[in-house]
């Protein structure tokens, strides 16, 4: 049986949550002609009921709280839960409350800002962005302010990135108004010098990085490749989704990048909530400070300040001072590992990954870019072996199967991040299931997963007719 | 205390297995130049300590509880049901629902917030959700231009300022032109829509709270092939024609009014609905129903060819992550109250808001500025600053007089009031108002 929508344990005339005790009249406020014609068709359910469907649907999802999640690039490490209640004590501020009510709210965002600036090596920071596409969209609009600047925008119309890097850099540049180049990555995973040099030039505004990039490679190069962007003017830009890797032992402005994002719902803790809320702060060199986004937090005299006076910003990317609460989370996390801990993570979530690629060899599988990883590697299968229906025996067999298909560089790639809060025991126990997946007959692979609240579902029949609402009719076939 | 659950033994048997000598060992291949930096940080603090500092911290504000500051933000009741739901671990630590095996209670409980939401807008679809209102404006609006392939765009000045500003960077990106319609006393003026626009834009109830009837605008958007872009609060949603029913074909706004914690800004969530007719160029995560291999009903993400990791360079959008659980948080409060009981906050902050009004305006030296018939909020004028005024008033216990924009005028400062307000409050910062005036 299907488990119900909420819109069909409604019934007509029930109430839940009752907020009002006597309703004023409409019409003595607002002109008829301002008014709803017929009342949206929104569930009418007890509170009870509410919680039953919630509930229910809450235990037909996994996340890292319930299972191993290891996700290539997503960072599913554990979100500790004193940081839902920090969040609580900050939950009553409103944005436009006077300056000198949230002090504590501005202190927070500005220590925030300096831990993270020590963190990446930037001298600059901005809180505002919502995510980490949203933090690269700033970061190359700042980049792209300041060609602009110096007289070079009109010259500079090319974002480069490798072929590895992911698919959010490519939107971001090509948002950002660019036209976006691909770089192939060389025979040992890393950036090809050579490819590098022959791209590079005065039509080129901007290279996006990761690193370690997506294959889980340390980019060995960095300093030759920030080298060879520096003398052709061209900013260097740091993809943070795998900062986690080297949190505390390296820094991206060691490294030369220019601007760097940073996931804070990846390396620093913020639950992922099932795709989002997430935060995506950038920091920048001393030369592009004058570009970031209004306001910016600062420490004056009189204590702290939202500063709007920019001239050279690059305007908004959001409403407001960005996801403030996400940045008490990341605040938490920080104040509770220092440092030591921190590095700690950081080596443990590399350490993790050798690990379980080691185990996973042994199982047969394939790791065609096989140089010392980070906190991630990508394998592949067995000859005759698809890495879809793998990832769906593991679902039976109780785990959150890798990022698959990715990078698009690798075939049938399994890109695996098991992150540091992942015990031995789990590792071994993964690797088993992954081992047991091979000696499983083809047809069970086929079929897979068995047990789970729904079966493989028909994603043709969604593209093709796609039912997107409850009321929808248009779509079905 | 670093939540990893490695004993020694453990680390050492692991680094033995990777061929290392130690952790240090795991990063001896980077560049020496760049290993193992100074860094500054403070000394890491046990779990009682860290929340110690942060109540600190916290000491230091002042919480706008039964604020009656406005500005699309407010001080809204959050029921307890809705928080206890939206904590769930399941809900909370879930990635983007990529296996929809394991992954149906959020595909559901999208599919259900995407309902809910068109249903509130008038439109036929919306996405999974967007960062929050200003950015779900500037995505919709790239969405209008996608669709009609022009590059010039007129917003009325009574949409939010700050959703303006971001609407700007976001336009000055693609190297679209952004032409303003200023208000007039108070309300949207039938301005002249130039050819070649992609798109028009207007809120209602506008930045200033005033009602706006948007029909002919959106009609004379039509007639030069335009599409119209609405902005409108979700909560005055259950009580105003929706803006489907004006000719929008695209409404965006801010969830934070359903009962999500203010949250000194973030995380809300943006709404964007269109019609289905829009779907392929829409930005964001949609979730659709299909059946599983044994016919049973399911939910799935669905046109995925339109995002950033199959698309690239040829997205719709670069939006990865959203706001998934706040827009759930919001899905849940509109399941917890039902369209009687969304109705009825939405009027009561409509009444507390009338009341006041009257109140404020027996002080002398106020006057109106938002013409009437207003929703929830409003602005009036003062003889002073309103910074000062909001501060005076801070002191005295009060969160009021949002300062409006000099765009819009000198000494204007917005009221907003809700569910939560009672007479007493009302007359309480009437008095305190009356002292930081005389």
């Amino acid at each position: 049986m299907s488990y119900p929508l909420i819109f069909e344990r409604s019934r007509p005339g029930r109430r839940g949550l009752r907020l009002v005790e006597e309703t004023p009249e409409a019409t003595r406020y607002i002109p008829e002609k301002f008014l709803r014609k017929a009342p949206p068709r929104l569930p009418e359910v007890d509170e009870l009921t509410l919680v039953r469907h919630y509930t229910g649907l809450s235990r037909r999802q996994v996340g890292v709280d319930t299972t191993f999640y290891p996700l290539g690039s997503c960072t599913m490490k554990y979100n500790p839960k004193l940081h839902e209640e920090a969040v609580r004590l900050f939950a009553d501020l409103h944005p436009y409350q006077d300056p000198g009510t949230v002090q504590g709210a501005l202190e927070l965002m500005w220590q925030l800002s300096e831990y993270l600036k020590a963190l990446t090596g930037m001298d600059a920071i901005t809180l505002e962005p919502a995510a980490g596409a949203h933090g690269e969209l700033t970061g190359i609009l700042i980049i792209r302010a300041y060609h602009e600047d110096r007289g070079e925008g009109k010259e500079r119309r090319l974002v480069l990135v490798p072929d590895s890097a992911h698919g959010s850099n490519p939107a971001t540049a090509s948002m950002a108004g660019y036209q976006v180049k691909e770089v192939p990555s060389g025979p040992d995973g890393e950036v090809d010098l050579e490819a590098l040099k022959r791209e590079v030039g005065p039509h080129v505004a901007a290279i996006m990085l990761t690193n370690p990039n997506t294959l889980g490679l340390f980019e060995r190069r960095i300093l030759e490749i920030s080298r060879i962007s520096k003398e052709a003017g061209v900013q260097l830009y740091y993809d943070g989704a795998n900062l986690n890797a080297i949190m505390g032992w390296a820094r991206p402005g060691d490294m030369g990048f220019d601007v760097v994002h940073l996931n804070l719902h990846k390396t620093f803790t913020v639950p992922h909530g099932g795709g989002g809320p997430g935060s995506g702060p950038v920091g920048v060199k001393a030369h592009l400070a004058p570009y970031l986004p209004v306001p910016t937090v600062e420490r004056g005299e009189e204590g702290f300040y939202l500063n709007f006076d920019l001239p050279k910003s690059i305007g908004r990317v959001r409403s407001f001072y960005g996801n403030f609460l996400a940045l008490v989370r990341a605040w938490a996390y920080i104040r509770t590992l220092g440092l030591k801990g921190l590095k700690k993570a950081a080596a443990l979530s590399v350490l993790n990954a050798r690990y379980l690629k080691e185990l996973l060899k042994e199982k047969g599988y394939k790791v065609p870019y096989d140089g010392p990883c980070m906190h991630e590697f990508v394998a592949q299968p067995p000859q005759g072996f698809r890495t879809l229906d793998l990832a769906k025996g593991l679902l039976e067999l109780g785990f959150h199967p890798p990022t698959v298909y990715f990078p698009l560089i690798v075939k049938e790639a399994l890109m695996i991040e098991p992150t540091e809060t992942e015990g031995k025991e789990t590792l071994e126990a993964f690797a088993e299931a992954m081992g047991a997946l091979l000696q499983k007959p083809k047809a069970w692979l086929e079929g897979a997963p068995y047990s789970t609240p729904v079966r493989r579902l028909d994603e043709l029949r969604a593209n093709k007719y796609p039912k997107l609402t409850y009321f929808d009719e248009l779509g079905m076939p | 205390m670093d939540y990893t659950p490695h004993t020694e033994e453990e680390i050492r048997a692991m680094l033995e297995r990777v061929g290392a000598g130690s952790l240090e060992d795991l990063y001896r291949h980077l560049p020496k130049e760049v290993l193992n930096p100074e860094i500054s940080l403070p000394e890491p603090l046990p779990e009682w300590a860290v929340l110690e500092e942060l109540k600190r911290l916290a000491g230091r504000n002042k919480p706008a509880f039964k604020a009656f500051l406005g500005g699309g933000i407010r001080s809204h009741h959050t029921p307890p049901v809705v928080q206890a739901l939206a904590s769930r671990g399941e809900f909370l630590t879930a990635y983007t629902p990529y296996q929809p095996e394991v992954s149906q209670g959020v595909l559901q409980a999208t599919f259900e917030y995407q309902t809910m939401v068109a249903e509130l807008a008038g439109l036929e679809v919306a996405n999974a959700s967007m960062y929050d209102g200003a950015t779900a404006l500037a995505e919709g609006v790239l969405l209008a231009l996608r669709e009609t392939g022009r590059m010039r765009v007129l917003v009325s000045q009574g949409v939010h300022p700050e959703y303006r500003e971001v609407l700007r960077s976001y336009l000055e990106a693609v190297g679209a032109e952004l032409i303003t319609l200023p208000l007039e006393e108070g309300r949207t003026p039938l301005g002249e829509v130039p050819e070649g626009t992609g798109a028009v834009v207007a809120q209602n109830p506008n930045y200033l709270g005033a009602l706006e009837d948007l029909a002919p605008l959106a009609e004379r958007a039509h007639g030069v092939g335009a599409l119209f872009v609405a902005v409108a609060d979700p909560l005055s949603l259950g009580v105003l024609e929706p803006p489907g029913a004006y000719g929008a074909d695209i409404a965006v706004g801010d969830g934070q009014t359903l009962g999500l914690p203010m949250g000194f800004g973030g995380p809300h969530f943006g709404y964007l609905a269109t019609r289905k007719a829009f779907v392929r160029q829409m930005p964001g995560r949609l979730v659709s129903e299909t059946v599983d291999a044994e016919g049973k009903r399911g939910y799935i993400l669905t046109l995925q060819a339109r995002e950033q990791y199959i698309r690239r360079a040829k997205a719709k959008s670069n939006i990865t992550t959203n706001a998934q659980l706040t827009a759930l948080m919001g899905a849940m409060y509109l399941a917890a109250l039902g369209p009687l009981g969304l109705k009825e906050v939405a009027l009561k902050s409509v009444a507390m808001a009338h009341r006041l009004w009257e109140l404020l305006l027996e002080i002398p030296g106020v006057e109106p500025f938002t013409p009437k018939p207003f929703f929830n909020e409003f602005v009036l004028r003062f003889p002073k600053e309103p910074q000062a005024v909001r501060e005076a008033l801070a002191a005295r216990g009060f969160h009021a007089a949002t300062p409006v924009p000099r765009e819009y005028g000198e000494n204007l400062a917005l009221f907003a009031a809700t569910e939560l307000h009672r007479e007493e409050d009302l007359l309480a910062l009437k008095e305190a108002m009356q002292e930081v005036l005389a």
